[in-house]
């Protein structure tokens, strides 16, 4: 099958920055491919320029096999795109948004009722299409967004940070219907995310990126597998100490802090732990719990990119404080 | 066929953000009132044209004037557009940037259309001499002259990042193409000298033509060849080279924009 996304060398220099370097992947049609990494990475860039949205500095892409700078209008056609910022307008109602929306990428007029309700009942805003954009909440505004994406089902559906600010309840929706919409319609996904676990549920392949480029690649259990091993968590009165002993015994890249209690990465749990129980009685350090678990998403992610998506929340903070902001407006 | 349809989105989109904006309908009251009202009433005193009131002889000015301040204004949209990310929902769509741009501007164009009939009702009201029927003929000349003048706001707004520098070079395109137009007095006639670089800098100045147009259907045969800058026909050739100029102008503008 022919790949519905193909980059070569792409590249995108802001000054000196490299946001996006050299990048090559290949996206299979019908995948729901996974773009993690942390903030600044390169993954909205490197979206923005499949869109056609922004020039690559150098390098090539095809998106459904055509070119996103020669074919850039047979690009657009085939595509959606979620922004990970609002883009909404807000002095329209949230009907009329979708309508636009529609007619804009030339959904057939007497399809269009018919999606847009349907919409409007999986993003559950029915009650409130009528009103006014800026009526709505922060997370009604990104749940009509989401649902604006996929009214024309695209070949080709970008997702940058969809479900930032939704509840529970309404990311599990989505995630359902992402899945029901690439099942049914042989929609490709990339999806952009900060939550480990919504990638590791939808992805069929996940893609780390850090610093423009692209540090691994494959699939969620392939990413975990490859870990080998077993994660100790230990709380303890004396985090620090532990940590340098540990790291001490068992070499420094094994261990992280997270969350005021030290991970561990080891082949085999089982006969390390009591080995740490032992460390700690010897220096005086008291261990409060220990805890031994298959590694996570979270753990590939730190990994790969050495930092933890934790110490990330400042980009949900601003992907929220960009909501609040439209709120205020 | 789809393109066709994108632009009457984008059209009804502009409509429906003006009707829904209250201050701008209140506004579009209040200018022209003032300028007729006012001006026309206290200046009149110094006028002396045979057959014609001062109120009667600016009131296709103040016509004009309207619209160029609030045509210009539109370009504001682009900016409301970009800094509220709406922009990027618009660019990213598959119509192409020519529907764009002219979805955009006939928007627009209709709005500041809108208020320039508002300013007939105005003068109505104020019992300024105007022959209904000459207002069905001014109506398409207005039209013809927001959209030249739309596009320029467009372009300017296009192409420049901020609401505050847009505000700066509007206000540095607006005055000077309003005084020098026309609006507030006769260019040419018996009697009427004006300083020549005045005159040249209005032959350059597509406002003069507009208002010109507006004065030669509005006033009819009181503003007879005498005072007219050039024939009707002419002044509406000229107001369509520009507007033709300046469409070209603003896609090119739009075509660029990220
Ligand atoms: N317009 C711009 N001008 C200059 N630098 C930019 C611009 N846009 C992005 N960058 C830089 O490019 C890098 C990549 O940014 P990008 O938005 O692609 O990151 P990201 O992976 O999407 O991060 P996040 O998780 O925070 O959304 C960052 O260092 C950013 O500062
Ligand atoms: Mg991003």
């Amino acid at each position: 099958m022919p790949h519905a996304i193909e980059t070569h060398q792409l590249t995108k220099t802001y000054n000196s920055l490299k946001a996006v370097d050299t990048l090559n992947i290949a996206v299979e049609s019908g995948e729901i491919f996974g773009l993690l990494g942390p903030n600044g990475a390169g993954k909205t860039t490197a979206i923005s320029m499949l869109c056609t949205i922004l020039k690559p500095t150098s390098g090539t892409a095809t998106v459904n096999g055509f070119d996103i700078v020669r074919e850039a209008n047979k690009v657009r056609k085939s595509i959606g795109i979620v922004f990970q910022e609002p883009s909404v307008d807000d002095r329209l109602t949230g009907r009329e948004n979708l309508y636009m929306h529609a007619n804009l990428y030339g959904v057939p007029a007497s399809e269009q009722k018919e999606r847009i309700n349907r919409i409007l009942k999986l993003v559950e805003l029915e009650d409130r299409a009528d009103d006014l954009l800026r009526t709505y909440s922060g997370g009604m505004r990104r749940r009509l967004e989401l649902g604006r994406g996929l009214i024309h089902y695209p070949k080709v559906l970008f997702l940058d940070e969809p479900t930032v600010g939704l509840d529970p309840q309404t990311r599990d929706h989505i995630w359902k219907y992402i899945k029901e919409l690439k099942e049914a319609h042989d929609i490709t996904v990339v999806l952009t995310t900060h939550y480990m676990d919504e990638a590791d549920r939808l992805s069929d392949r996940i893609a780390i990126m850090d610093h423009g480029k692209i540090v691994v690649l494959d699939s969620p259990s392939k990413l975990k597998e490859t870990l080998e091993g077993d994660v100790i968590t230990v709380r303890a009165n004396n985090i620090q100490t532990l940590s340098e002993l540990v790291n001490k015994w068992l070499g420094l890249s094994q261990t992280h802090v997270v969350d005021d209690a030290l991970e561990i990465t080891v082949r085999n749990g089982k006969a390390v732990m009591p080995r740490i129980m032992e460390l700690a009685t010897q220096n005086n350090v008291y261990v409060e719990s220990l805890l031994l678990r298959q590694p996570n998403l979270e753990d590939v992610f730190l990994h790969y990119t050495g930092k933890s998506i934790r110490e990330d929340t400042g980009k949900e903070l601003h992907g929220m404080a960009a909501i609040q902001r439209r709120a205020i407006k | 066929m789809s393109e066709l349809r994108g632009l009457y989105t984008l059209w009804l989109r502009e409509i429906k953000r003006f009707m829904r904006d209250r201050t701008r309908l209140v506004s579009m009251f209040i200018q022209p009132l003032l300028w007729l009202v006012i001006f026309g009433a206290g200046f009149g005193l110094h006028f002396a044209l045979p057959n014609l009131s001062y109120q009667q002889v600016i009131f296709p000015g103040i016509v004009g004037q309207t619209l160029l301040f609030t045509s210009m204004f539109m370009g504001i949209s682009v900016l409301w557009d970009k800094e509220f990310g709406f922009m990027k929902e618009i660019l990213v769509s598959p119509v192409s940037r020519l529907t764009i741009f002219l979805g955009k501007m006939i928007g627009d164009s209709t709005s500041s259309f809108l208020q320039g009939i508002m300013v007939f009702v105005i003068g109505i009201a104020l019992q300024i001499p105007i022959d209904p029927v000459t207002v069905l003929y001014a109506l398409p000349i207005m039209l013809l002259i927001t959209f030249g003048l739309v596009s320029i706001g467009l372009t300017i707004a296009s192409l420049i990042g901020t609401l505050e520098s847009f505000g700066a070079i509007q206000t540095f395109i607006n005055l000077p193409l309003f005084f020098l137009s026309g609006a507030l007095f006769p260019l040419k006639g018996p009697g009427i000298s004006l300083p020549s670089w005045l005159t040249t800098v209005a032959t350059w100045n597509p406002l003069t033509y507009g208002v010109d147009a507006l004065r030669s259907v509005v006033l009819g045969n009181a503003w007879g060849t005498s005072l007219q800058i050039q024939p009707l026909w002419i002044d509406i050739g000229i107001i369509t080279l520009f507007d033709a100029i300046m469409i070209a102008i603003g896609t090119w503008a739009f075509t660029r924009m990220k």
